[in-house]
């Protein structure tokens, strides 16, 4: 098994002229799970985007060893077409098919994706982060809009890559069912 | 990877393709030179010798309208985010969306500007000029489109409006050389036009990519 990481050291985030949080370390490697949790707008996003590398923290450096995968509020999807071939687009860039059955999509190929309900589009989401491969994941709210069977499935899906090896860091004010997860409070870094 | 990027850009933006909107900028071409007889009279010798000029300037306002479509919503939902994972630079995006822009506008406009000819009546030798200006010039507004869309992308609201005004200053040059050369009637000026084109192709997969850059870490 390749040896993954995705470590943080001393990240400080700024927003406006406000520091969100400071101080902040990590360090997952191959296997890991880690819960970030929080109220809404205490910087959950924003240190998801610095890990993922889209946004530069204020202080601090961030050590990635592995592809990255994030799934945030925006699927990534066109949305006058149809998911079949929004999802194909991926594809092709990554290489591998989503398993759509598995994530209750079958049959949703020729709807368009503006057509699609919350939950759905949650899901394609997660076709599209499945077929990317990565051995990084970084989930932003993933269980927001899904019922409870899919809330499930995500967290299977999750238990299964981090099964494989994988890192994921969920970031989720609701609660995440997962063996041997870590949780970092995000409130104990708020400034 | 280039492939598949081009493949989608140009099933969103050629004329005719599933999103609506596409076939706007062509028929507000056609609709400016439909109009311009109608506002200066029937009067063939001024028609004559004025319209090359103002095919020149419907094509830059046809190739103002589809600048919100360009790049912002692909920052919005999230795209040009899931590329920079997959290690695809916003340089290459960028390309790759000028060379679709281009041909979703720039071959549709030297087209539409045969019917555009017949409207504003002029003759065949204005019209082989205006032809090979717009071969020359309308990667250069393309390129000047693409800028200004990468530098407008972090605009949630007005952006339309501003990047159209922002592309015509810019734009300026092109016009000046480009429908100039219907005047002097030499090379010179198609020349002086592919030669800004040339430039402006160049510049704008960089410019964009780090106007796209600095608006997403911004």
């Amino acid at each position: 098994m390749e040896p993954f990481r995705l470590a943080a050291s001393d990240l400080a985030c700024r927003r406006g002229d406000r520091l969100l949080f400071a101080r902040l370390s990590l360090s997952l490697e191959n296997g890991e799970a880690l819960q970030v949790a929080g109220a809404n707008g205490i910087g959950k996003s924003s240190l998801m985007r610095i890990l993922a590398g889209l946004a530069r923290p204020f202080e601090g450096t961030v050590e990635r060893s592995g592809m990255i995968g994030l799934l945030d509020e925006r699927p990534a999807l066109d949305n006058d077409q149809p998911l079949g071939k929004a999802l194909s687009f991926w594809t092709r860039l990554d290489g591998e098919a989503p398993p759509m059955t598995q994530l209750g999509l079958a049959g949703l190929e020729d709807v368009p994706v503006r057509y699609l309900s919350t939950g759905q589009r949650k899901r394609a989401a997660l076709a599209r982060l499945i077929g990317q491969q990565a051995s990084i994941w970084l989930l932003d709210e993933p269980l927001n809009g899904l019922d409870v069977d899919a809330v499930k499935l995500c967290e299977e899906l999750v238990r299964r890559h981090c099964d494989a090896g994988g890192i994921a860091v969920i970031a989720s004010h609701q609660p995440f069912n997962l063996k041997h997860m870590h949780t970092l409070s995000l409130a104990e870094f708020a400034l | 990877m280039v492939a598949s990027l081009l493949k989608r850009d140009l099933a969103r933006f050629l004329p005719g393709t599933a999103s609506g909107g596409t076939m706007l900028p062509l028929l507000f071409f056609l609709a400016v030179a439909m109009l311009y007889p109608f506002a200066i009279g029937p009067n063939p010798t001024l028609l004559a010798a004025t319209g090359g000029g103002v095919i020149w300037v419907a094509a830059l306002l046809a190739a103002i309208l589809p600048l919100d479509r360009l790049l912002a919503s692909d920052m919005h939902e999230g795209f040009f985010d899931q590329w920079a994972l997959r290690g695809i630079s916003e340089e290459v995006v960028v390309a790759v969306r000028l060379l679709a822009h281009w041909l979703s506008f720039g071959p549709f406009i030297m087209l539409a500007a045969l019917p555009a000819s017949a409207l504003v009546g002029i003759d065949g030798e204005t019209l082989r000029i205006v032809e090979l200006g717009l071969l020359a010039g309308t990667p250069g507004l393309a390129a000047i489109g693409i800028i200004i869309a990468a530098i407008t992308v972090g605009l949630r609201s007005g952006g339309a409006a501003l990047s159209g005004l922002l592309v015509i200053p810019l734009a300026v040059p092109l016009l000046i050389f480009g429908a100039g050369a219907l005047s002097t009637g030499g090379d010179g000026g198609l020349a002086l036009t592919a030669a800004i084109s040339l430039l402006l192709v160049a510049i704008a997969p960089f410019a964009g990519g780090a106007a796209i850059r600095a608006a997403r870490e911004g």
